[in-house]
């Protein structure tokens, strides 16, 4: 016999070892066979190939989709009121601490024109433009600088353009806070826990040392439900596909003009606004 | 070899033990920031890197100038520099590991530091940079030991050691240019946005390391029997002079680039560092006594009479330290970050914790260097009493 009892077995164990059976072993026979969703694998991939988890879960029948998430922000609806509403809510619903200082976190926010658009100055620009606040928040851009920079891939883009954070697996190295153009990622400095005014329990708080941002409400969209800020705004933020045409956040970027933040940066950010 | 280092003068144990006292100082603060986190520093939601980062990043600069020995010696024969190359790669490697350490006090969670690791992530120039600066501490650690080792035993060096040590040369290039481009490449950062990052970086570090080692080794003549030669400082001279008119004649066409276009993003940076921005003007004088340092140490190195002055050359190399010291160590970093993405000014300061931790630092690099030096020149005194 070629192959005895106790060769078998080694041989087993060293390509178990690799992770060569299953479909890693098919796929680095036939590297074409790899699904066209699923990227590369990396090495570590390649020896561990169960890292799993996710796949098992059955998604809610309910649950939206989309194939790129974005947001229109209707400057002419939206009032300080509606805009604090939507900082409010989702202040409270995430959970996101209300630090002072200048080690805050920020989600959602508001600021003037001149700080939003910098670099696009028109000292007789209509004064109702320049003096409004502006929501900021992450722009889940198209070509992530923040998922570039990151060591880990604690932050990752999902196949629906939300850029996500993995806080449990972030080592607070803060690349991304330097990568991103628009300052729309905050550190815990600190435990923020304390800082909770009321704690909603359904939505977990954060440790200190991770990175933190607006998740577009990935929790919600799980579930068939719009993003909070979108829903408590009044119509005056949109939320939407993208890329279906037929979405109402296409029909108003068709009607009206929209400006997105430092476009010229190649981000090809996913929040636009209508003025 | 390492039982050099357990047998020393008064001097040598009284300096172990005061660094010993300043490195637990340093791990008593960092308890501190363990346990509240880095709250404890005066980084911010816009200044989110500050003192360990920009220490960090000088001292790559530090660590890869042991090139500046190695090079001469192996590529072009250049013998004088043969018997210091040793004290350029021991050097190096206490200044790697201070920089890995400076790494480590910045994260928010150092105990998933591995995470790099475990999922490497290629497109992430910070996974290129842990490539690069472990691989430069294995090389320089094989490189120091085994030459060293060879020359004790009155051996040549083994063959193989030599394609490690030629290694070295390109390897030293990648460490400063990876952690450049930590910054270089970042589209909302117009300040780090430049393609002269790489070079400037490099510039800076190929004359502060060279000052480093030329005030070394007059510590080193004046502390041992160990002389590296009157003709060793004056070729570390000529290379630190040179470098430090490139790193000035860098920052300049830096200069012209950013005045010039008068592109706004680019523009408030260094009008922030050098003039204020809106009343915010923490860190002009200091900028402005870097250029001065600069100035100064640039005329006394290029004169040669000066250059040669066993008195006034260690004054230029503090002042080529302090120039290229300030340049990374302090407005590199936080110039970066301000006016922040949104054009709104945060100052940055360190607290009195951040620099304990900072000097707690330092003091494990100093102490493992000076037990790297204890054992190589141990080592030399031997050879040079057989």
């Amino acid at each position: 016999m070629g192959v005895d009892r106790r060769k078998f077995l080694k041989l087993a164990g060293v390509s178990a070892a690799l992770g060569l059976g299953g479909a890693t072993g098919f796929q680095l026979l036939r590297p074409g066979a790899l699904d066209a969703a699923e990227r590369m694998p990396t090495p570590y991939q390649m020896i561990f190939p169960k890292e799993q988890g996710n796949t098992d879960v059955m998604p809610n029948p309910k649950r939206l989709k989309g194939r790129r998430w974005g947001m229109v922000i209707d400057m002419r609806k939206l009032t300080p009121a509606k805009a604090r509403a939507a900082i409010e809510a989702c202040d409270y619903y995430h959970n996101v601490p209300q630090i002072p200082g200048k080690q805050n976190i920020k989600w959602i926010w508001t600021a003037p024109y001149i700080n939003v658009f910098p670099e696009t100055e028109n000292p007789w620009a209509d004064p109702e433009i320049k003096n409004a606040q502006f929501i900021v928040m992450c722009n889940h851009c198209n070509n992530p600088p923040c998922v570039r920079v990151c060591p880990t891939k604690a932050t990752f883009q999902r196949e629906d353009g939300i850029v996500m954070m993995d806080m449990h697996r972030c080592i607070g190295c803060r690349f991304c806070m330097a990568g991103c153009p628009y300052g729309s990622r905050s550190f815990n400095f600190r435990d923020p826990r304390p800082f909770i005014k009321k704690e909603y329990l359904d939505y977990p708080t954060r440790s200190k040392g991770v990175v933190e941002k607006c998740t577009f409400c990935a929790e919600r969209l799980a579930v068939g439900k719009l993003p909070y800020c979108a829903e408590v705004s009044g119509g005056a933020m949109v939320f939407g596909d993208v890329d279906d045409a037929g979405s109402e956040l296409r029909q108003l970027l068709r009607k009206r003009y929209s400006i997105r933040r430092k476009p010229n940066l190649g981000t090809d950010p996913q929040v636009f606004y209508l003025v | 070899m390492l039982e050099k280092a357990l047998s020393g003068s008064k001097l040598y144990w009284t300096w172990l033990i005061a660094l010993l006292v300043v490195i637990a100082a340093g791990f008593g603060a960092y308890l501190v920031q363990y346990n509240k986190g880095l709250m404890i520093t005066g980084m911010s939601r816009d200044v989110s890197w500050g003192f360990y980062i920009a220490q960090f990043t000088f001292l790559v600069g530090v660590a890869a100038s042991a090139v500046m020995l190695v090079l001469p010696y192996y590529l072009h024969h250049y013998k004088t520099f043969g018997r210091i190359t040793i004290l350029g790669e021991f050097l190096a490697i206490s200044a790697v590991i201070m920089c890995i350490l400076f790494i480590t006090v910045d994260l928010g969670k150092p105990s998933r530091i591995l995470n790099v690791m475990l999922h490497p992530t290629p497109n992430s120039v910070l996974f290129w940079d842990m490539v690069v600066l472990n691989g430069y501490l294995i090389i320089n650690l094989l490189a120091g030991w085994v030459t060293l080792e060879a020359e004790r035993k009155n051996v040549p060096p083994p063959g193989w050691i030599k394609v490690i040590i030629y290694l070295s040369i390109p390897w030293a290039v990648s460490i400063h240019t990876v952690t450049a481009f930590l910054y270089a490449g970042l589209p909302g950062r117009g300040f780090w946005l430049t393609a002269i990052m790489a070079p400037r970086f490099l510039a800076s570090a190929f004359a502060a390391g060279p000052a480093v080692l030329i005030l070394l080794g007059y510590l080193v003549k004046k502390l041992t029997r160990f002389d590296a030669g009157k003709e060793a400082f004056e070729t570390l001279a000529k290379i630190v002079c040179y470098a430090i008119i490139l790193h000035i004649f860098f920052f300049l066409l830096e200069v012209f680039t950013v005045a010039y276009s008068a592109i706004p993003s680019h523009t408030s940076h260094l009008a922030y560092l050098y003039f204020g921005l809106h009343g915010h003007n923490m860190l002009v004088p200091w900028v402005w006594t870097a250029l001065a340092c600069g100035f100064t140490a640039i005329v006394l190195l290029v004169n040669p009479r000066t250059r040669q002055n066993p008195k006034i050359l260690p004054f230029a190399c503090v002042l080529v330290f302090i120039c290229t010291w300030i340049d990374k160590g302090m407005a590199m970093i936080a110039g970066g970050f301000v006016p922040n993405p949104l054009h709104e000014i945060t100052e940055y300061a360190p607290t009195a914790l951040e620099l304990m931790i900072t000097f707690g630092v330092y003091a494990t690099g100093i102490l493992i260097l000076t037990i790297l030096y204890k054992v190589a020149l141990g080592v030399k005194e031997e050879e040079e009493a057989v």
